[in-house]
């Protein structure tokens, strides 16, 4: 009889068998991911019911207790990522499943889409598993193997198309994320050399403003920021995003940039807030104000569809960091959970987006954004679904992005920090501008529009996609369930103010 | 003392390996000094399982190191095939370019 708790290796256990399965049969490997996908959709659902029954829980894996053991644990954020991961991990799976049997369908070179989907499979239930590791683990030097994994994986599905282009992006990706990792590696060794201690848990009861701490947490915030693509780091996102196939475009923009982010405001939150100095959060802002203004305007500048919205990743990475400031001296958890709701809100959108961005590009053989009218009349849905997305981005209700902008402006405003203000304002101006230049192209039908046949199976390419723009976009109406995930340890005010 | 002497090996191998990854253009020599950055982080481990108090070392940096051995090595192969790839499409591009140029020199 399995414990309650051993729900909790469901979800890096599943996909890890579905990675390695699906490598070795290669008929079946559709259906052992998709199947695992689901599967770790339930054990998410499962473990947020075991929270609310009964709190955060924790699991020794193999017995052994920390601080030697390495432990699994649950609490408020971890959750709302991995329901996160498994929604969007579901839709991806089934779009990739359209996207690889259209390519089979009329292959441009004979042979190669179904190389791509043979290794696309199993590096994508890798990657799964990386990311589930990383927002499950209870030990610091357990999560580095997870971003190395998470690294690899990336790597490897950025350079699936095997264009050349591609692959250069994909090795310098690989090489970023390994300076990015390494850098985190040399912070667990000092805060290994300094308390003794690889477990989150202990290190939060331990952290106090040390020199060894600091330096820990400087060069681990570097390799973080690096990896998450933030400004003026952003430098390898935009080629290794837009080259990539358009489900691999989805996972990196969507979820992997947000497992590095989720680790940075777990340690500068949950762990080593107490320990920083003002600087260091306003430092933080800083950067992601750069990051809304540079990524917006880089963004507007873009001709081609794909890279206008991987800058808009970096745009929109920024708002995450510009909470930093507004949380630390807004000395309330309204930010704090904002942050998560704007990331949540921004991987739906974001893949939702990337997999739009793919299905056009699947019917038209270009994503040239002057060339794009005439879209709606043959692919509806997938017009509506970039859309709604859109509206996601500019933050208008009621979307998720609404309700964190909305907190993080509250939160500025009432501590009289206006520039932050200002900079939130001039984001989401940018991003009305770069969604509506692609928007007015979609739904306008010219006279003299190509006509293009629709793929009797493209309903795979689009449901998906629209789903997920309709979770970001009506995720400010169902705010209130999320926040309650979010509302242990916490003040109860903040649903109150949320919901009422 | 020999302690710290091999922690300062360790970092200034670091600092060394950083240097390589961001200034050598070379993909081969990139992937160099990413793998002399994580042996210097190593060499720090190594160093930290020493223990004053006791006549035993720390098991706990050595598992580590060990682990981040493997995670080297995969990392350091899938750069290696990445590398290679990047090279056979740059050498097949330049075959194709001098093939395009001989055929345009005999018609004309």
């Amino acid at each position: 009889m399995v414990s309650a708790e051993s729900w909790i290796a469901v979800p890096v256990v599943v996909p890890l068998a579905a990675a390695l399965l699906s490598f070795l049969v290669r008929r079946g490997s559709l259906f052992i991911s998709l199947a695992a996908a689901i599967i770790n959709v339930l054990a998410a659902a499962i473990l947020v019911n075991q929270f609310f029954v009964s709190g955060p829980a924790q699991y020794a894996v193999g017995g052994w207790d920390p601080p030697l053991g390495i432990s699994l644990r649950t609490d408020g954020p971890a959750l709302i990522m991995l329901v996160l991961t498994g929604l969007t991990g579901v839709a991806i799976s089934l779009y990739a499943w359209g996207y690889f049997s259209f390519r089979i369908d009329q292959p441009a070179r004979a042979g190669r889409p179904e190389k791509q989907e043979r290794f696309f499979w199993p590096l994508w239930m890798l990657q799964l598993t990386g990311l589930n590791g990383l927002f499950l683990s209870g030990d610091i030097f357990n999560i580095y193997v997870t971003l190395e994994l998470i690294g690899v994986s990336a790597a490897g599905l950025a350079a699936l198309s095997g264009k050349s282009a591609s692959i250069t992006a994909a090795l310098r990706y690989l090489l970023v994320s390994l300076l990015g990792s390494m850098s985190y590696l040399l912070g667990v060794v000092f805060l290994y050399k300094t308390y003794g201690v690889l477990d989150l848990g202990l290190l939060q009861k331990m952290a106090g403003p040390t020199p060894g701490v600091i330096a820990a947490l400087a060069v681990m915030s570097v390799g973080l920021l690096l990896k998450t693509a933030i400004f003026p780091m952003h430098f390898w996102l935009p080629p290794a995003h837009a080259n990539a196939l358009a489900p691999v475009s989805a996972i990196l923009s969507g979820l992997v940039v947000k497992g590095s982010f989720f680790l940075l405001f777990r340690l500068w939150f949950d762990i080593f807030s107490p320990a920083l100095p003002h600087t260091a959060f306003s430092l933080m802002g800083a950067l992601g104000a750069g990051a809304i203004l540079w990524g917006g305007i880089q963004a507007l500048r873009q001709q081609r569809l794909k890279l206008l919205i991987a800058y808009s990743t970096i745009s929109q990475l920024g708002y995450l960091l510009i909470a930093f400031p507004l949380a630390f001296t807004g000395g309330n958890s309204q930010t704090w959970s904002a942050v998560l709701f704007m990331a949540s809100g921004h991987a739906c959108a974001k893949i939702a987006m990337f997999m739009s961005a793919g299905t056009i590009m699947l019917h038209l053989g270009h994503d040239r954004i002057r060339e794009l009218a005439g879209i709606r009349a043959y692919l509806p849905v997938t017009a509506f679904a970039y859309a709604a997305a859109g509206v996601n981005l500019m933050g208008l209700p009621p979307s998720g992005g609404f309700i964190g902008k909305w907190m993080m402006l509250i939160a500025s405003l009432s501590t009289h920090q206006w520039l932050w203000a200002l900079v939130l304002l001039a984001g989401s101006f940018l991003a009305v501008a770069y969604v509506f230049r692609v928007v007015e192209q979609l739904f306008v039908i010219p006279p003299d529009a190509p006509f293009i046949e629709r793929h009797p199976r493209a309903g795979l390419l689009e449901w998906p996609a629209l789903i997920l723009a309709l979770i970001s976009l009506l995720m400010g109406l169902i705010a209130p369930y999320p926040l309650r995930l979010l509302d242990t340890g916490m003040a109860p005010q903040v649903v109150q103010v949320i919901g009422g | 003392m020999t302690n710290m002497l091999y922690s300062f090996t360790g970092l200034i191998l670091f600092v060394f390996g950083l240097f390589a990854l961001i200034s050598c253009p070379h993909p081969l020599r990139k992937i160099l000094g990413g793998n002399v950055m994580s042996t210097g982080i190593f060499l720090f481990l190594v160093a930290t399982s020493y223990r004053t108090d006791t006549a035993s070392i720390d098991p706990v940096p050595q598992a580590m190191v060990l682990t981040g051995i493997v995670v080297s090595v995969s990392i350091t192969a899938v750069a290696l095939v990445l590398a290679t790839r990047l090279q056979q499409s740059a050498n097949r591009a330049m075959n194709r370019r001098e093939k395009k140029n001989e055929g345009g020199a005999a018609e004309g």
